[in-house]
């Protein structure tokens, strides 16, 4: 097979031809670890490499095919957002303040990935904490979107989205606590699931906001998407906020037929501030759903647009308590020579910790300090009811809601930077999904100036097989999530 | 001026579970440092807290034991603050919705009377780690493997008017703990801690003064003390026209007195929050009265029955309940055929004085419940003086066998025939013509006093042996005789 | 609401983050941008509505009273900045 071939297949395609054996997992994983070797300088999207575990683990892969033994991923290579803690194995989390830790465990997904037989090329880089909608808060510097060297790739999961666009690794994952799957899937032109919150265990995921977070697949395909959900999902007892609940088999349950489907579109979605070429390409995929047998209605979230305040005070407030434990005493970084216990304290994490993580444990301290509790914490988790409520009532008259994952392309570094609140923008059709807990994915949509869009359809909670089928089905009507940066260009 | 105290009191409640309260390290108290703490314990980055069901059964035992309120659906809260041996940065605690909501416990005071104290609220938390400031000179060593410990804080209204009624809670609190078998009580161990809340008002006024806080007391003892030294301190202060600082104090036994804490005085904010990574605890009838059938008879019921099955009177019923071995041993006593009233004397005599003076537990005592027995059935029949008595007690200690083996070895039967009685008492007669001639002279009430002389020449005569009670009535029949 | 820079300040230390002197008016500026967004929050009427800390009305699940980990001071501790004799150590703490 030539090198294009194994760095642009899908999961199944790929899976098939291992099976095969028209390719081995040493190949394969050999050619992922060249182009990251050929490409990282460019693109920045991977922070750790490990490559001799990843021949090793490929060599056992190759072992259990001959002898016919094999899971759903076995000999699939793989990067994981380095925010999935792994035994052994430097986990940062994109900061300063983890540049050294090595974890003595593995966190669950990374585990259930590792026994379906994936193997692990690496870590991906990402916003410091899963803090940031460009990859640019970073401690380890900016993703470059292979795209456009000069744009974002996308936060928080912009590495991994952007390895994956670049053919590094035919699958990744990710984390989305307010869009850091689809908003990056979106704008580096792949498909990205964030499960329902409780699918998938958080255990071994270092916590940004712990009632938001939830970890998911980023592939080219939607059926990719469905192995890998598949794989990671289930409850786990060490996660007492993973759903009791069977997982189905997302890959097995793909259906192309999506007759009598109804998607909702949200008018305060589709209003005046939509970028008129972003509401085009939506448009126009939702046509192609359309024609496919699906119908589309009219619905309301009338209170979509406090999703916005509503994150950014929940968010902040978990997090503030979620990174105290970073006090440079246990693990992690600590100040030289401190002199007294509040020193130690306030270098280490002022020292440790980059300029927006530090902004929102401020916000999220000072939304939970005495006298402004009733006034923003309790009223955000009242208005984050209302937000959820507006779903379920719209989920009474529709299987699906529609409407763009992010509000434009890529855009150039630096270009939201000096505004917080701008920044905040870029995630303002993803937050209230996570908000509700609800499953929501982000599929190619085409392009505007050749950089690619992304269509994200949300479901009811639990019932990612629908929004999966809907993608499916895009998919093979549509070619959009062929469309690929000019790889060759990346290489040196 | 007349100052009445306020107290409340909070009580840090460690339960016996085998495993923390949200990890599966073990709690054995003891262990090298930092041995019994596992990533959840440290907080170390992407771990989760899963709820020790233990924890919870005990928790809704103790509500169910002082008759409260189980909070059917109540949450864990984050408390923020920073110390070295919070390894989170905040403790999992419950502030909103407690599991143990509101109740009464009664406690019985010295004389049997109850003094009702209103339990504002019970809850379920972890404990933080230990600090080490004396192991190295420069440093301070963090030790977490009390980390994560299940703790239960009882709070109380502000019900108690002085030191004494405070330590009668805490030992009728103990006391029912144990009963229930949800805390060891080992107060050495650091399984009982009290916070004291203290504050003074004038007599007859029905306000509230400003309280201080005095943190981590933990004995019955300096419980009294504490508040003793606490209660001078305001006085003093108020009596000067002062006023008092709230603030959180620190209880200094060597000294007697309490001491601010300054490390503490940075104004806390602890910014509690419902704790996202743990969701609500349901607790349905079904299940409160599943933990209801597996309550132990509970001490304020065992008084009563004690009183009334034993005809035990209260001073020895609130002697012998409270530690839960020793009422067993009453029971295992009385069941092995000693009598009631017989059996409480010993064991709160001799028994006890013996188990103290060589520091051992009733549990480990070297005489058995059966043995003690067996001692009372030769008291009572007559077998036995009390003063021989003694003798097989003293043997029974020391591990010479069962009662009946020691009088049988000893050769200590009380000589309870009247015939041979009859002649010691006669011959004592013969022999002390001078105190008879005294005795037939005096008036009745000297002569009473008299004749102790003759029952203890009877007595040595005997070598102990004789019945007191024959020898008395011989004696008096002997001695009328002469006149 | 506007926030003054003693406000940040106040909160930078409950936070235990240290802020310079000249970053002040730029972060309580930025700061200031964030709050005002979330301001948004008092213009609606929740006055009835129950605060929901998690998505899905799910109940905790209870783990058996077991133990299951055993001593893994050595690795927990690998990483540690500071240590001696299987004490994490921090500067000299005075009560």
């Amino acid at each position: 097979m030539t090198d294009n071939a194994l760095l642009s297949g899908s999961v199944s395609a790929l899976r098939q031809q291992l099976r095969d054996r028209a390719v081995s997992s040493e190949e394969l994983t050999r050619a992922c670890l060249e182009r990251i070797e050929a490409c990282n300088g460019k693109l920045n999207a991977v922070i750790t490499m490990c490559s001799e575990l990843a021949i090793d683990s490929a060599r056992a892969a190759d072992k259990a095919i001959a002898k016919g033994d094999f899971g759903s991923l076995t000999g699939i290579p793989l990067l994981h957002k380095d925010i999935f803690c792994t035994d052994g194995v430097r986990t940062t989390c994109g900061s300063r303040m983890l540049e050294q830790f090595v974890p003595a465990y593995d966190a669950t997904v990374v585990s259930k990935m590792k026994a379906e037989g994936a193997v692990m090329l690496g870590k991906c880089n990402m916003d410091e904490f899963a803090m940031g909608s460009s990859n640019e808060t970073s401690f380890f510097g900016t993703v470059k979107n292979p795209w456009d060297l000069n744009c974002v790739p996308g936060g928080s999961s912009g590495g991994s989205a952007a390895a994956l666009a670049a053919g590094m690794a035919p699958l990744v994952t990710g984390t989305d606590t307010g869009g850091s799957i689809r908003q990056p899937a979106s704008l580096c032109g792949v498909t990205g699931l964030k499960p329902t919150y409780g699918r998938v265990s958080r255990l071994g995921i270092i916590a940004f906001a712990s009632s938001l977070d939830q970890a998911g697949p980023m592939a080219r395909t939607a059926e990719d998407c469905a192995i890998a959900l598949t794989a990671m999902a289930g409850i786990d007892a060490g996660d007492s906020t993973s759903a009791d609940l069977p997982v189905p088999d997302f890959h097995a349950g793909l259906n192309h037929d999506i007759q009598g489907l109804r998607i909702g579109l949200p008018r305060e979605y589709f209003n005046d501030d939509l970028d008129p070429e972003v509401r085009e390409r939506v448009m126009t995929a939702l046509s192609v759903l359309e024609q496919a047998g699906a119908t589309l209605v009219d619905i309301e979230l009338p209170h979509s647009h406090y999703a916005i305040a509503t994150y950014y005070v929940i968010a902040p407030a978990e997090a503030s308590a979620n990174l105290a434990r970073y006090d440079g005493v246990r693990f992690g970084y600590r100040c030289d020579e401190p002199v007294d216990l509040e020193d130690l304290y306030l270098r280490s994490r002022s020292e440790g910790f980059g300029e927006e993580v530090q902004r929102r444990i401020l916000v999220g301290t000072y939304a939970l300090s005495a006298g402004f509790y009733d006034a923003y914490f309790n009223k955000a988790q009242q208005v984050r009811r209302v937000i959820t409520e507006d779903f379920t009532r719209a989920f009474d008259r529709v299987d699906v809601i529609a409407g763009p994952s992010a509000p434009g392309i890529a855009f150039p570094f630096g270009a939201k930077q000096q505004d917080p609140v701008a920044m905040y923008m870029e995630d303002i059709y993803t937050l209230a999904v996570n908000l509700a807990g609800l499953p929501g994915l982000s599929t190619p949509a085409g392009l505007i100036n050749g950089m690619p869009v992304g269509l994200q359809l949300i479901g009811k909670p639990f019932d990612e097989q629908t929004i999966l089928n809907a993608a499916h089905r895009l998919q093979r009507d549509t070619d959009w999530h062929l469309a690929r940066p000019q790889l060759e260009a990346l290489a040196p | 001026m007349s100052w009445e105290t306020v107290i409340g009191l909070e009580v840090h409640l460690q339960l016996a579970t085998q495993s923390k309260i949200f990890s599966g390290s073990a709690t054995v108290f003891g262990a090298a440092p930092n041995e019994q703490a596992d990533a959840v314990d440290l907080g170390m980055p992407g771990m989760l807290p899963v709820l020790n069901e233990e924890a919870v059964r005990y928790a809704v035992k103790f509500g169910l034991g002082i008759g409260a309120r189980i909070g059917e659906r109540s949450v864990f809260d984050r408390k923020n603050y920073f110390y070295p041996d919070l390894p989170k940065g905040y403790q999992v605690s419950q502030f909103f919705a407690p599991i143990v909501c509101e109740g009464v416990f009664e406690v019985a005071l010295e004389d049997g009377t109850l003094y009702p104290i209103r339990i504002t609220r019970a809850h379920l938390e972890e404990d933080a780690g230990k600090s080490v400031h004396d192991a190295f000179s420069r440093e301070t060593g963090i030790d977490l493997n009390r980390a994560g410990t299940p703790l239960l804080e009882i709070v109380t209204e502000p019900d108690f008017r002085s030191a004494e009624q405070a330590v009668a809670y805490l030992k009728a609190l103990h006391s029912l703990v144990t009963y229930l078998g949800i805390s060891d009580g080992n107060m050495a161990e650091g399984s009982m801690r009290c916070d004291i809340n203290i504050s003074l008002r004038e007599k007859g006024s029905d306000a509230l003064g400003t309280r201080t806080e005095i943190k981590n007391v933990n004995s019955f003892r300096f419980v009294e003390r504490a508040i003793h030294s606490e209660y001078e301190r305001q006085a003093d202060i108020l009596d000067n026209g002062g006023s008092i600082t709230q603030e959180t104090r620190l209880y200094d036994a060597e000294q007697n007195v309490t001491r601010s804490m300054r490390s503490k005085e940075v104004a806390n904010d602890y910014r509690y929050f419902p704790e996202p990574d743990l969701l609500p605890i349901v607790i349905d009838a079904e299940y409160i009265e599943s933990v209801r059938a597996t309550l132990p008879e509970l001490p304020g019921a065992k008084r009563m029955r004690f009183t009334a099955e034993y005809g035990l009177n209260e001073y020895d019923a609130a002697l012998l309940v409270p530690n839960h071995s020793l009422a067993d041993y009453f029971e295992s006593v009385v069941t092995a055929g000693g009598a009631a009233k017989p059996a409480a004397n010993w064991i709160l005599g001799d028994l006890t004085a013996a188990l103290n003076r060589s520091e051992t537990d009733i549990t480990d005592s070297p005489v058995s419940a059966k043995q003690l027995a067996g001692l009372i059935v030769r008291i009572e029949d007559g077998t036995l003086s009390s003063k021989l008595a003694k003798q097989v007690f003293d043997a029974l200690w020391a591990g010479e066998g069962d009662a009946d083996q020691i009088i049988e070895a000893r050769g200590l039967k009380q000589v309870s025939d009247s015939g041979a009685l009859e002649s010691m008492v006669e011959a004592v007669i013969a022999a002390n013509p001078a105190q008879v001639a005294q005795y037939l002279a005096a008036d009745e009430a000297k002569q009473k006093k008299l004749s102790g002389f003759f029952v203890g020449q009877i007595m040595k005569a005997s070598k102990g042996q004789a019945n007191p009670q024959m020898v008395n009535e011989l004696l008096l029949l002997k001695l009328n005789d002469q006149s | 609401m506007s926030v003054s820079p003693q406000d940040v300040e106040k909160v930078a230390l409950l936070a235990r983050l240290a802020i310079s002197e000249s970053d002040l008016p730029e972060v309580t500026e930025r700061f200031g941008r964030v709050l005002g967004l979330v301001d948004e929050l008092n213009t609606i009427d929740t006055e009835t509505v129950v605060p929901m800390s998690n998505p899905h009305d799910m109940h905790q699940r209870l783990r058996p009273d077991a133990v299951t980990r055993q001593n893994n001071r050595e690795n927990l501790m690998a990483s540690a900045p500071a240590q001696d004799q299987g004490y994490f150590l921090v500067p000299k703490v005075i009560d």
